[in-house]
C-alpha cells in the first residue's frame, strides 16, 4: 500500500519538476511548481515528518509560490517565454553524469539503517530541541537575523529612487 | 519490495538532477529561481528520509530541513527583488543579457 502511494508520488514529482524545466510557458512552469511543492508535502508525510509537511504547504505552497507567480507576473516576458540556453547539450551531459554518480554511489553504500519506529507525533519533539538550552537556539536566532536582512535587502532594492 | 531509504535518495537525485539541468540551460531568470527551489526541496527530501530511516528516534534532518526551508525563503525573496530591479533598468529576464560585470 505504502509503495503503491510512493511510487505514485515519486512519478508525480518527477513529472512536475520536468514541466518546470521544460515548458515555454512560464505561467504554467510556476503552476506545475506549486503541484511539486504539494507532492513533496505528501512526501514528507510518508516519511512520518508531519510538522514539515504543514510547513512545506505554507511556506512554500503558500508563499514562495505566490511570490514567484507575482514575479512572472511583474516581469512581462510571459509572452516571450522561457527560451533554452545555449549551453542545452552540456547542461544535459553534465546533469546525467552527476545523476549516475549519485545512484550508483546511493545504491552501493552501506547504509546503517535503524528499525526501530519513528516519532510519530513530531511537534512537540522538533519544538523542545530548536528552544532547548543545549538545541539549537542559537541557529534560531541566526535565522532570525537573516531572515531580518532578506526583507531589509528586498524593501531596498525594490524602492522607487 | 518495500520501500526504503534507497528509493527517497534516488528520487532526490533525480530532482536535483533535473533543477541542475534546469539551472544550466535555461535564460529566464524566473525560470531558473524556480530550478532553484527544486534543488533545494531534493535536498529536504534526502534530510527527511536519512533523518526516517537512520536515527529515527532523533530529529536532526528535520530540523535542518527546517533551516533549510528559512533560507530558501530568504534567497527567493531577495532572488525575486534583484530579478525585478534588472527587469526595471533593462526590460528583460534574459540571464544572457545580465552582462553588466561581464568584463
Amino acid at each position: 500500500m505504502s509503495s503503491i502511494v510512493f511510487w505514485l508520488l515519486a512519478i508525480l514529482t518527477v513529472g512536475a519538476a520536468l514541466a518546470v524545466v521544460i515548458l515555454r510557458d512560464v505561467f504554467r512552469a510556476a503552476l506545475s511548481l506549486v503541484l511539486l511543492f504539494l507532492t513533496i508535502a505528501v512526501l514528507y508525510v510518508t516519511l512520518y515528518a508531519d510538522f514539515l509537511a504543514v510547513v512545506q504547504i505554507l511556506i512554500y505552497v503558500g508563499a514562495i509560490s505566490i511570490l514567484i507567480i507575482v514575479a512572472v507576473m511583474l516581469t512581462r516576458d510571459v509572452w516571450h517565454g522561457s527560451p533554452p540556453g545555449k549551453l542545452r547539450v552540456p547542461a544535459l551531459v553534465v546533469s546525467v553524469l552527476l545523476l549516475g554518480t549519485m545512484i550508483f554511489t546511493v545504491v552501493s553504500a552501506k547504509w546503517p539503517t535503524s528499525t526501530e519506529p519513528p516519532m510519530q507525533p513530531t511537534t512537540a519533539a522538533i519544538g523542545n530541541s530548536l528552544f532547548s538550552q543545549g538545541g539549537y537556539i542559537l541557529p534560531v536566532e541566526i535565522s532570525a537575523v537573516l531572515l531580518l536582512a532578506a526583507i531589509l535587502g528586498a524593501i531596498v532594492l525594490m524602492r522607487e529612487k | 519490495m518495500t520501500v526504503g531509504l534507497e528509493h527517497y535518495l534516488i528520487l532526490s537525485a533525480v530532482l536535483f538532477c533535473i533543477g541542475l539541468y534546469g539551472v544550466l540551460a535555461r535564460r529566464n531568470a524566473v525560470v531558473l529561481l524556480m530550478c532553484i527551489e527544486i534543488m533545494l526541496n531534493a535536498v529536504n527530501i534526502a534530510l527527511v528520509a536519512f533523518s526516517r530511516y537512520i536515527v529515527p528516534m532523533f530529529l536532526t534532518g528535520q530540523i535542518f530541513a527546517i533551516f533549510v526551508i528559512v533560507v530558501a525563503a530568504a534567497e527567493a525573496a531577495v532572488g525575486i527583488a534583484i530579478i525585478i530591479t534588472i527587469y526595471r533598468r533593462r526590460e528583460s529576464v534574459d540571464v544572457d543579457k545580465f552582462d553588466l560585470m561581464k568584463w
